[in-house]
C-alpha cells in the first residue's frame, strides 16, 4: 500500500477517533475505488462544488461515509478539522452523508438502495438537457440485496444511460457476515450482465488496474457501465480485515485506535 | 379527478419546461398526448414505485419538477422511506399524485384503499400534503406547486365530481378556505368530503340550521389563524375526512387547539374512518354510507351537537 492510500485511511481513523463508533470495515474498502475517481475520473470543483457541469457522485452505502469524508478533506471540499468532531453534537459530519450539511454530497444516503435510483434520474437529467456531466454511484455489496437496486438497474439500461456508472463495493462481508451465507449474491456479475449492464471486474484496491477501467468508461455508448471492485473488507487494518467483527465499531479504545495507526505502517 | 390532474400536468409540461411525467405503468392510452409531443420529458415506468421516488429525486436535484402518478397507496406505503429520505430529507420540489384517494378503489379491496396517507405523510418534516375538494381547485393547485419548491403529496378524489369552488377566489398552499361563514357550529372538512360537507350545510340552511365551512385543502402545512379565530368562535366544530382518525385531520384541529390552549374548547366531534381495514366493496359512496360519513351522517351529527 503506497503512501496516499495510507494516508487517506488515517484520516478515515481519525473520523473514527473523533466519532467514538464507526464502520470501519466499510469505510476501508472504499479508499481506492473513491481515490481513483477523485484522481483520475471525476471532473469537479470544490471551490464551487455545486457547479452545474461536474460529475456526480453519490455514495449510495453511505455508512462508507468517512472514506468520502477523507476524499472531500483530500481535495478541498471541507476542511481537515471537521474530521475531529465527527458525530459530536452540531458536528457536520455524522454517520452518513447529508446533502445540505456537506459540500461534495450529491444526495443523502444511510438508508440502504436509494442512491442508484437517484443517479439515474440525474443521469437521465443530463441526457434530457443534453449536458456532459457523468454520474456515478458506488454500492455495498450487502445493499444490492435491496429490490430496489434492480428496479434502477432495469430503467438505466431501458433508458441506455451510458453516462452512468456504477461502482460495487464487493468486500464480500455484510454486517452478519459473509455475503455467500446472508444472501449470495452470485452470479454477480451474470445479473448485471442480464440487466442489461457493461460489465467489469476489477481489484479494488489497484489503482492502475482502477485507472484503467475508469479510461475505458462508457465500455459501450448504448449501456450503462458496472464495476464490480473485489475489495477487503478493512483493508490495511490487518485485524479487521475480512471480518464482520469490524463492519462497525460501537465503542473504540484508546489502544484499538493506535493499533488501527500503527496496522497501516506495518 | 385523475383525468383533470393528468390533462393539467400536460398542460403545465406545455408551458415549463421543467415539468416531468413519472407514471408507474398506469391504464393503457394515458397521456398520449404528452408522450408524443415531449416524450423526452414523458416517463412511463414499470411496477417500480420504490425507484420512480429516487428517479423523481435526481430530477428534481437538476432542476426539474417532477410530477409522479400512481395509486395512493403504492405510492405511500411502499415508498415510504424513498419518500422520507430521498424527497423530505433532501427537501426536493417532487409532486407525488395519488390517485383514488380514500375509498375511491373500494371495489379492488383494502390494498387499493388510502385510508391512512394523510396521516403518516403529514408526520414527515418538509412535507406537504393537499386534499383538494374539486377539479377546479385540483388544478389550481397543481398551478402553485410549480413554485412551491417542496415535496408535496395530492390526494386525488373521485373522477365525475363537480366543481363547487369558484374561478376568482383565489387559493394558496397552506390557506384554508372560509366557505361559510360560522355562527355556533363550524364543520372543517377536506378532501372530497367538502362536498359533502358544503351539501349538508346547505340542507340544514333550508331548515333554518347554519353552519359554517372551512375546508382544508392543505392539511400540511397549515396556516392556523383563521382556525384558531373560528374556534374562539364556535360552540362546536365537527371534522370530517376520507381517512382514519389517527393522524388525519381532525387530528389535525385537535393539536391545534391544544397546543395553542384555546379555552374554552369547543365541542369536538371527529367523523372519520375507523381503525379498521375497510370490510367491504360495492363503490366509494357505498362504504362512505358505511362508515357514516354522508350528507346525511353529517346532518345527523350537526343535529345531535345541538341538543347538548
Amino acid at each position: 500500500m503506497d503512501m496516499r492510500s495510507r494516508t487517506l485511511r488515517k484520516l478515515v481513523i481519525a473520523g473514527l477517533e473523533s466519532g467514538g463508533k464507526g464502520h470501519v470495515g466499510s469505510s476501508m474498502s472504499l479508499i481506492e475505488i473513491l481515490r481513483a475517481l477523485y484522481d483520475d475520473f471525476l471532473t469537479y470543483d470544490p471551490q464551487n462544488p455545486s457547479w452545474p457541469e461536474r460529475d456526480r457522485l453519490i455514495l449510495s452505502k453511505g455508512h462508507g461515509c468517512l472514506a468520502l469524508f477523507a476524499l472531500l478533506v483530500d481535495k478541498g471540499f471541507i476542511n481537515r478539522s471537521a474530521l475531529d468532531t465527527v458525530c459530536q453534537k452540531e458536528a457536520m459530519l455524522g454517520g452518513h452523508p447529508e446533502k445540505f450539511k456537506i459540500p461534495g454530497i450529491e444526495a443523502s444516503t444511510g438508508a440502504l438502495g436509494h442512491g442508484l435510483s437517484i443517479g439515474v434520474g440525474m443521469a437521465q437529467a443530463a441526457k434530457i438537457k443534453e449536458k456532459n456531466y457523468r454520474v456515478v454511484v458506488i454500492t455495498g455489496d450487502g445493499e444490492l440485496n435491496e429490490g430496489s437496486i434492480w428496479e434502477a438497474a432495469m430503467h438505466a439500461a431501458k433508458h441506455r444511460l451510458s453516462n452512468l456508472s456504477v461502482f460495487v463495493d464487493y468486500n464480500k462481508i455484510q454486517c452478519f457476515g459473509p455475503t455467500y451465507e446472508v444472501l449470495d449474491l452470485e452470479p454477480l456479475a451474470d445479473k448485471w450482465k442480464s440487466f442489461g449492464f457493461e460489465v467489469i471486474e476489477v481489484d479494488g484496491h489497484d489503482v492502475e488496474a482502477l485507472r484503467d477501467v475508469m479510461g475505458n468508461i462508457p465500455v459501450n455508448i448504448n449501456k450503462p457501465t458496472v464495476v464490480i471492485c473485489h475489495t477487503v473488507k478493512g483493508k490495511g487494518i490487518s485485524f479487521a480485515e475480512n471480518t464482520a467483527e469490524w463492519h462497525h465499531r460501537h465503542h473504540f479504545e484508546k489502544e484499538d485506535i493506535a493499533r488501527m495507526y500503527a496496522s497501516l505502517d506495518e | 379527478m385523475r383525468k383533470t390532474s393528468s390533462q393539467h400536468i400536460y398542460e403545465l409540461a406545455k408551458l415549463d419546461d421543467r415539468v416531468v411525467f413519472i407514471g408507474s405503468d398506469l391504464g393503457a392510452g394515458a397521456m398520449t398526448d404528452y408522450k408524443k409531443e415531449m416524450p423526452n420529458r414523458f416517463f412511463m415506468d414499470g411496477i417500480s414505485e420504490q425507484h420512480i421516488i429516487g428517479f423523481a429525486a435526481g430530477l428534481a436535484s437538476e432542476g426539474f419538477i417532477p410530477f409522479v402518478n400512481t395509486i395512493c397507496t403504492f405510492l405511500t406505503r411502499r415508498c415510504y422511506e424513498q419518500i422520507v429520505v430521498n424527497l423530505c430529507l433532501d427537501n426536493l420540489p417532487v409532486i407525488l399524485m395519488g390517485n383514488g384517494g380514500g375509498l375511491v378503489y373500494a371495489p379492488l379491496g383494502p390494498t387499493h384503499m388510502a385510508i391512512e396517507d394523510t396521516s403518516i405523510l403529514r408526520a414527515i418534516p418538509n412535507m406537504t400534503v393537499i386534499a383538494p375538494c374539486d377539479p377546479l381547485e385540483t388544478k389550481k393547485l397543481m398551478t402553485k406547486a410549480l413554485e412551491w419548491g417542496k415535496p408535496i403529496y395530492f390526494k386525488i378524489g373521485p373522477s365525475g365530481i363537480p366543481t363547487i369552488t369558484s374561478e376568482t377566489i383565489p387559493v394558496s398552499i397552506s390557506q384554508p378556505v372560509i366557505m361559510k361563514e360560522p355562527d355556533e357550529i363550524l364543520i372543517v372538512s377536506t378532501g372530497y368530503l367538502t362536498q359533502s360537507a358544503l351539501k349538508a350545510a346547505q340542507t340544514l340552511e333550508k331548515i333554518g340550521i347554519h353552519v359554517g365551512l372551512l375546508h382544508v385543502h392543505t392539511l400540511k402545512p397549515f396556516n392556523k389563524k383563521i382556525l384558531l379565530e373560528l374556534a374562539r368562535k364556535v360552540k362546536a366544530i365537527l371534522t370530517l375526512e376520507e381517512n382514519v382518525g389517527a393522524g388525519g385531520l381532525g387530528s389535525l384541529v385537535l393539536e391545534i387547539l391544544s397546543d395553542e390552549n384555546i379555552y374554552p374548547l369547543p365541542r369536538i366531534k371527529r367523523m372519520s374512518l375507523p381503525d379498521q381495514f375497510p370490510d367491504g366493496y360495492g363503490d366509494q359512496e357505498y362504504l362512505l354510507q358505511k362508515y357514516n360519513l354522508t350528507v346525511e351522517s353529517v346532518i345527523q351529527e350537526v343535529k345531535k351537537i345541538l341538543t347538548y
